[in-house]
């Protein structure tokens, strides 16, 4: 009986543990969404805001489309990332900064502004 | 045979270069066509009073603003320093003419003996050293002042910038053109994408404003300007405005009356030919 007991408190600390685990993802995710917005938010940083409407975004400007059903137009999350990589390889004479190439955005927050982007 | 294929040949490459490089006239056509079609319920002249031509609110604010001009007293201070003799007797009108009317309409102007540009700040300064007095710094305070009481005697004249048929001349002009049009900086912007393409959008909180006419109310006076300065004074030179603008593409600015931008004046005072001086006005 002792044993049983024991057998069972194992069994739950596992469970228990592997929840913890899984909360601590989902909530690492969390705040990986929350660094993303607010790079892509930030004037000095990604300032995403300057020329596409956001939700959650103030004093948003109208130069470029709004982002948002993000996975419906790029169901395909690299070709997201490439264009906020370098918007030129799509058009030339874009007016949206090469985040990448120029160095605005390291490639992480690349990284991160692309999942927060995505998730829009 | 052989002349022949040079004839077509000479044929095709004056033709092509012809293409290449339009003409001053043909730029300035293609440029005001452009702003009619972009914004077709705006006549030529109402295109200078930029944002505040586009948007009902700023329209309001500053026509408020301009029912006691904050720059009046500044104005004031260039009539001041034009009637003033130098040291030597002279004064301002030994370089320029008695009538300070008839000034700001010959700027920007084209220096053929020493092949440059020679905008009004300059030819301030020149004039001073000339008679032997210390030049005016060349962005804000007594330059601006003596620039925009000029620009204010102006009112209701034509901008009537002259690029003469003198290849160093359109060299210059070309020059000028390049570089409203060139990318820039670590946001990789051109001045183009800013005040043609997107003029009348919103960028962040900002709406942009069309290059047609920006240059006739220059120098401006901003408000932001006047909440930096000690005692409210917002004037400031176009060059100044430049060396804000280079900042927005993270661009390092260049020198107020460095060559470059003496020759992006020339070509984007050019561009404003014909629209009426309204110098100085009031900008956020
Ligand atoms: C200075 C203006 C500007 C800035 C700043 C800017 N963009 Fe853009 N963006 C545009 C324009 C304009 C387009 C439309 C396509 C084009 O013209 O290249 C665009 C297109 C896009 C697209 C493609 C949309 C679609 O449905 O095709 C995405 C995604 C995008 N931008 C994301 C971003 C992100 C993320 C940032 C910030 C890190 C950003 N943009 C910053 C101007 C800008
Ligand atoms: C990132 C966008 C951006 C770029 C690039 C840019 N500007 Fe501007 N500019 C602005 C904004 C915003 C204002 C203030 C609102 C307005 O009047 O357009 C402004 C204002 C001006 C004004 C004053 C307009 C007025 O009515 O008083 C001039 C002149 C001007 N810019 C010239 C230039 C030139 C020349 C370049 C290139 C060297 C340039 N700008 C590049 C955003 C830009």
């Amino acid at each position: 009986m002792k044993i049983k007991n024991l057998r069972i408190t194992t069994a739950g600390a596992v469970l228990l543990a592997a929840g913890l685990v899984l909360a601590a993802q989902a909530s690492a995710s969390q705040s990986a969404l929350a660094k993303g917005k607010k790079l892509a938010f930030d004037r000095k940083k990604g300032n995403c805001l300057a020329c596409h409407q956001i939700e959650g975004g103030t004093q948003a400007g109208n130069i470029g489309p709004p982002l948002m059903n993000m996975k419906q137009r790029f169901p395909n999350k690299a070709k997201l990332r490439a264009q906020i990589w370098d918007a030129r390889k799509r058009n030339p004479h874009t007016i949206m900064p090469p985040f990448g190439p120029h160095r605005i955005l390291s490639d992480k927050e690349i990284d991160l502004v692309t999942d927060f982007i995505y998730n829009l | 045979m052989k002349k022949i294929a040079t004839l077509l040949l000479s044929a095709g490459l004056v033709a092509m270069s012809a293409q290449a490089v339009p003409s001053p006239q043909e730029d300035l056509k293609h440029f005001r066509d452009y702003f009619q079609r972009k914004f077709p319920g705006l006549k030529l002249d109402e295109l200078r009073n930029g944002i505040n031509a586009l948007d009902e609110n700023h329209r309001m604010q500053w026509e408020a603003m301009e029912e006691f001009p904050p720059y009046e007293e500044f104005v004031d201070k260039g009539k001041a320093l034009w009637e003033k003799p130098f040291k030597n007797g002279k004064s301002f009108a030994d370089c320029f003419g008695k009538d300070p009317s008839k000034v700001r309409v010959k700027y920007p102007q084209w220096d053929a003996k020493k092949k440059r540009v020679v905008t009004l700040e300059l030819a301030i300064n020149e004039c001073r050293k000339a008679n032997g007095e210390k030049p005016f710094k060349w962005k804000k305070g007594p330059i601006a002042w003596v620039s925009a009481y000029l620009g204010y005697m102006a009112r209701g004249q034509k901008i009537h910038v002259v690029i003469p048929n003198d290849p160093d001349a359109l060299k210059a002009y070309e020059h000028g053109k390049h570089f409203f049009y060139a990318k820039r900086g670590q946001l990789n912007l051109s001045c183009a994408d800013c005040h043609v393409k997107y003029a009348g959008r919103r960028i962040r909180g900002n709406l942009l404003s069309p290059a047609l006419g920006h240059v006739t109310h220059f120098p401006v006076f901003r408000g932001k300007w006047a909440n930096k300065s000690k005692d409210g004074d917002g004037l400031g030179t176009l060059h100044r405005r430049y060396g804000g603008c280079n900042k927005q593409q993270r661009a390092r600015p260049f020198k107020a009356q460095s060559k470059v931008y003496r020759d992006l004046e020339f070509f984007h005072q050019y561009m404003s030919n014909g629209m009426t001086i309204n110098a100085p006005s009031y900008r956020e």
